[in-house]
């Protein structure tokens, strides 16, 4: 009972739910991308992804429900924290200089929730598939491979080759990224996970990793709007 | 020199306060800040109006009494020192400075610069005690203590307790102050019996007093006068999960 209150009721617990919730997002993102990146292999790689996936209920309605409840603790411990915060402070200083406190670690409010509203779009674009949302005037539902599979390839290659769609989606993955460039580094340190002896480490990965995001997703919207997958939308 | 001032006054505790702006004529730039302020208060008094309060002790930037936000900068931005150290050659003649105190709930001000920080003693109170054996004085080395040890313990027994930390967070947080307290502690062996009761009495404490939640800026630490590391912070992390998952401290006798 006792650790149940302090992790919900200490500063110190609500950043330890933050910390947890968001590493394992962080782990979604990465696994997602790897996922989506099997579109430069090809409609068979990624359509048999895809069924791979939409074929196995007791593995995908688990990890949904586990991430809806991830996404909720993340973000009530944000909006607490961020209440706490602002009430900690009632007079604002007439001159306040941040100094060393980077851009990324002063709007992980901000950038995490237009993200959020970025992934309710996204849900209903790709997931549910609402046709009103996909600006195309297809229905991606209907769109089948030879093996009579989900055409994944297709509804990307279709979904990005809308230049709006591809734009929104490039804004929510350059603040993704500037998001956890600030988040992964801070999710060890709200751990406790941090030494001297690696703090630099952790500090790169965090660089790195965040970089490593914004490349491989943007690619994504890029290529199929410079022409790649162009053969799939004729179908 | 000649400065413009924007110094926030306020009468008492109640007064809404707000910026009034005053002309610092005639300074040496060998004078430290605080002594710029005397020679403005002189002035002010000597025209009959109401000197600026401002906290100050030692003047010699180890007691953590002086306390005020210059430019935006807690204690002015000249790393590692305090405002009683920081001297009027870093300005420049004509320059106009903006002068605040402490902005923090868990500070309220007093009057013009001075705030009341005794939300730090009660931080402190909660902390306890250290068991100590009574009797003659020890033997020397007695208890064996690594060097890196003792010298981290040193290094976050540093904090004079000043409250920067708290003014330069844009979320007014505490933690780096009571990550130096807990650590400082925490890495002797007098400090560890009581280690995992004062973590969370001190967090509860800090929470209590209205201070806001680290979110790893690192404003803190660049505006410390005694430069104490943000590990401190993830040390304190580090102490209170394992203090929270141990959960002994419940069954320890109470104070």
């Amino acid at each position: 009972m006792n650790i149940i209150t302090n992790l919900f009721s200490s500063s110190v617990g609500k950043k330890y739910i933050m910390a947890v919730t968001g590493f394992s997002l962080f782990g979604f993102v990465i696994a997602h991308l790897i996922g989506n990146l099997q579109i430069f292999l090809g409609p068979e790689a990624i359509n048999r992804y895809g069924h791979f996936l939409q074929s196995n209920m007791e593995i995908i309605w688990p990890a949904r429900i586990g991430l809806l409840v991830i996404i909720a603790l993340h973000i009530w411990a944000a909006i607490k924290i961020s209440a706490e915060n602002k009430a900690a402070r009632p007079v604002a200083y007439a001159e306040y200089n941040p100094t060393v406190a980077s851009y990324a670690s002063r709007t992980m409010l901000m950038s995490g929730l237009i993200v959020f509203f970025f992934i309710l779009y996204h849900l209903l674009h790709f997931t549910v598939q609402v046709d009103q949302v996909n600006l195309t005037g297809k229905s991606f539902v209907n769109l089948h491979d030879a093996e009579g599979r989900h055409d994944v390839f297709a509804m990307m290659v279709l979904g990005f080759s809308k230049p709006i769609v591809s734009l929104f989606y490039i804004i929510a993955i350059s603040l993704l990224s500037l998001h956890l460039s600030h988040g992964v580094r801070s999710m060890f340190q709200s751990l406790g996970w941090k030494k001297k002896s690696y703090a630099n480490v952790l500090h790169c990965f965090a660089t790195g990793v965040s970089i490593f995001i914004f490349v491989g997703y943007v690619s994504i919207p890029i290529a199929i709007l410079l022409g790649f997958g162009k053969e799939a939308l004729s179908k | 020199m000649n400065l413009t001032l924007k110094v926030w006054r306020q009468k008492n505790p109640n007064d809404a306060g707000g910026i009034v702006t005053y002309d610092a004529n005639d300074i040496i730039p060998d004078m430290s800040f605080l002594e710029m302020l005397d020679v403005v208060n002189e002035d002010l008094i000597s025209r009959g109006e109401e000197p600026i309060a401002f906290d100050s002790d030692c003047r010699e930037g180890i007691c953590g009494t002086c306390s005020m936000v210059i430019d935006g900068i807690a204690h002015g931005g000249q790393r590692g020192t305090t405002v009683c150290q920081l001297h009027m050659r870093h300005f420049n003649d004509g320059d106009t400075i903006t002068i605040e105190p402490w902005r923090a709930k868990a500070f309220p001000v007093i009057k013009d610069l001075v705030t009341d920080r005794s939300a730090f003693d009660r931080i402190i109170e909660s902390g306890g005690f250290v068991s100590v054996n009574t009797g003659g004085t020890p033997d020397g080395n007695t208890l064996p203590i690594p060097k890196v040890d003792a010298d981290e313990a040193m290094d976050a027994a540093a904090c004079i307790g000043c409250g920067a930390c708290v003014a330069a967070c844009k979320n007014a947080s505490a933690m780096l102050f009571v990550s130096a307290k807990v650590s400082h502690l925490a890495l002797l062996p007098q400090g560890k019996p009581e280690a995992e009761r004062r973590v969370l009495k001190m967090v509860k404490a800090m929470d209590e007093a209205g201070f806001g939640n680290c979110t790893v800026t690192g404003s803190c630490e660049a505006v410390c006068p005694k430069e104490i590391s943000l590990d401190f912070i993830a040390k304190l992390n580090r102490e209170f999960g394992k203090a929270i998952l141990k959960n002994r401290a419940e069954r320890q006798v109470a104070d």
